[in-house]
């Protein structure tokens, strides 16, 4: 991927808080990444560590209250996502990020045609017509891979399969050719076999349209399989990031180290028991100033409890944030 | 869709049978004679002579179908034969009120506008003031707008037609004198003053029934407004870019109306039914007050007739709420 180029999304200490009634829970803090033209970023992290929360607070999907992006920057090209108000984002929305969300079976709209729903962003931000909409909505399904498109713009969702509805959601996703694509664990939901055919699909569909993706997942495989860069949350935060053959062989932080530990291998003797990380995510009542890892990790001291270890370079393009060094085992 | 209709309505009709079998059977059981209100001083077999000649002496089951002739067959014929001026009415016995005499037909007939102007416009606003309440309540969530008009729509339906609408009539009858406490049915639109008139005595009774119906419609709106507002497709619309008027009005209204179409088809014979009383407080002559009357008088071909015309309301709404639902979702259509 061409390194030196600028940031099609260059994101800045994202700091996102829901109000409860239980008090504040700080979802997102401090997270910076940039994303390059072209690039695909694979972002993992256990349920609850900041993932969705992070790139719907990017684009405003987040509903406000309960809650609040409190704190950052969003450079999208020249525009602060987080200055241009709901309007503005809303003139970015399905035009320049498209959004594809985790479960097809329920993301799309049961009362309207497929046809409708992807001609609906093409005319809002297009400005086209109903007839070149309408021819516009058949290239993108023949995109995507769907047979027979002419014929299938007038079947309703429960008439598609889940694969198949997810590739129409990565149509409306694509519609306006966005710079960026923001895949929300868009294999999750789906058999094993469809969730293969659906990375096909986006890498294909990477080389030909040549947007920027962020692809979010549990997957690690996935990450291995697709992405370019990986960046891997816990507790809200980055806890590490880099090029994605750097972090999967020399994993630095705990977390990932735990991580990639966790994935049964296939050639090794089978094991009876399938390997977790103990204990429990973090509850995020608070701003934190301390690791939000230490309580699971192995190689936790004092320091880790007193100060929240800031992101810290150990090689190009590779930053950590931890206070122990995992080549010489020792703290920094 | 069609054959679906088709198969809805053949279940429909053996449903009205039973029905009309069993609205005959119970009242012709039920106590009371039709000589009784008659003077004592007429003799035991004049009496005798009366009931015969009213048919009474036939087998229960030969009065049974030759008064489902009558209601399916002639009746039908005379009254779209008088709504329509054409000559198709079907010769042959009507179904006459022991009370006037009179084809039971004729009376209803007389007595379905009353009725369909109050009872119909007060559902009529009531839907138009539930739809946009529920809709800004559900979007809303918890605002005073919303607390407040949940309030009114929980006092407006637990509290009875007939105790608002004596106190209707208590504020803007007697204590302000702005409206008239009787419905004049005799009172004709010529002008404009006869106009305004008829909008004054009209505007209680529809102020009533419409609060009534306002208030159940309201909550079924807002409840389902507030189910759809959560769906995975609403963000879907929302990350499209897509106004927010869009994604509620077009989204999101569009699958909240498909449950409540429905309660709005099923609720329009209850309406008819309930509004029987609403009638009595504001002596509006309509059906329900018809039938009131013929049950006091023991007029049974009467409420035979209206309880079965109700129970064919009931059936036929109930049909077209399937039918719109199978319009309003895709996904039943194909079932």
């Amino acid at each position: 991927m061409p390194d030196g180029a600028l940031p099609v999304l260059d994101v800045r200490n994202l700091k996102t808080v829901f109000r409860t009634r239980a008090g504040e829970i700080h979802a997102v803090n401090s997270v910076s990444f940039q994303l390059r033209p072209g690039e695909l970023l694979g972002v993992v992290g256990e349920s609850g560590s900041g993932k969705s929360v992070t790139m719907m607070s990017l684009i405003g999907l987040l509903p406000s209250p309960p809650a609040e992006v409190r704190d950052g920057n969003v450079m999208l090209g020249d525009k602060d996502l987080l200055k241009i108000g709901e309007d503005g984002l809303r003139a970015i929305r399905g035009r320049d990020v498209g959004f594809v969300f985790q479960d097809p079976m329920t993301s799309l709209n049961p009362v309207f045609t497929v046809g409708f729903q992807i001609m609906e962003p093409l005319r809002r931000h297009m400005g086209m017509d109903k007839a070149r909409a309408r021819k516009r909505a058949v290239e993108l399904l023949e995109l995507v891979g769907i047979p027979d498109a002419e014929r299938r713009l007038k079947d309703f969702p429960h008439q598609f399969s889940g694969g198949m509805r997810q590739r129409v959601m990565i149509a409306i996703a694509l519609a306006c050719d966005p710079k960026v694509l923001i895949a929300d664990e868009p294999t999750t939901a789906l058999d094993v076999t469809i969730q293969a055919q659906i990375i096909e699909l986006v890498k294909g569909l990477r080389e030909k349209l040549g947007m920027a993706i962020i692809w979010i997942t549990h997957d690690l495989g996935v990450i291995a399989g697709i992405a370019d860069r990986v960046m891997v949350m816990y507790g809200g935060q980055v806890a590490e990031h880099g090029p994605v053959r750097e972090v999967f062989a020399n994993p630095a932080h705990p977390y990932t180290r735990a991580l990639l530990k966790t994935v049964p291998k296939l050639r090794e003797p089978r094991a009876d028991k399938l390997r977790v990380i103990e204990g429990q995510p973090p509850m995020l009542g608070a701003h934190p100033t301390a690791c939000p890892f230490r309580a699971r990790c192995e190689h936790a001291f004092e320091r880790c409890a007193r100060e929240n270890p800031p992101r810290r370079e150990i090689g190009a393009g590779h930053d950590v944030a931890c206070w122990w060094d995992h080549r010489t085992g020792e703290p920094v | 869709m069609f054959t679906y209709t088709l198969r809805r309505l053949a279940f429909a009709v053996p449903t009205v049978l039973v029905i009309s079998l069993i609205v005959f059977l119970m009242l012709d059981m039920a106590p009371g004679d039709p000589t009784g209100s008659l003077p004592l001083t007429i003799p035991l077999e004049v009496r005798e002579q009366i009931r015969q000649a009213l048919g009474l002496g036939d087998p229960v089951l030969v009065r049974y179908f030759k008064w489902l002739h009558m209601m399916v067959i002639i009746e039908p014929s005379h009254m779209l034969a008088n709504a329509t001026g054409w000559n198709i009415a079907i010769e042959g016995p009507r179904i006459l009120s022991w009370q006037t005499r009179s084809p039971v037909g004729d009376i209803i007939v007389q007595r379905i506008p009353q009725t369909l102007w109050v009872v119909g416009l007060g559902y009529l606003f009531g839907i138009l003031i539930a739809v946009p309440i529920g809709v800004i309540s559900a979007y809303k969530q918890y605002s005073w707008f919303d607390q407040t008009g949940t309030f009114i729509s929980m006092v407006g339906f637990s509290v009875p037609t007939f105790f608002t609408g004596v106190v209707f009539i208590l504020i803007f009858s007697v204590w302000l004198g702005w409206f008239p406490s009787m419905y004049d049915t005799t009172h004709r639109v010529r002008d404009w003053d006869s106009f305004l008139f008829q909008v004054r005595q009209i505007a209680m009774p529809v102020a009533v029934l419409a609060l009534f119906n306002a208030s159940q419609i309201s909550r079924f709106m807002r409840a389902s407004m507030l189910d759809n507002l959560n769906q995975d497709y609403v963000r879907t619309a929302r990350a499209k870019g897509l106004m927010e008027r869009t994604v509620l009005l077009v989204h999101v209204l569009r699958n909240s109306m498909i449950p409540v179409v429905t309660v709005i088809a099923i609720g329009i014979p209850t309406v008819f039914t309930g509004a029987i009383i609403t009638e009595q407080i504001f002596r509006v002559n309509g059906l329900g007050d018809a039938l009131i009357r013929a049950i006091y008088v023991s007029d049974w071909p009467m409420v035979q007739t209206i309880t079965f015309i109700f129970a064919i309301l009931i059936v036929l709404f109930n049909l077209i709420a399937d039918v719109l639902y199978g319009i309003l979702d895709p996904r039943i259509r194909y079932e």
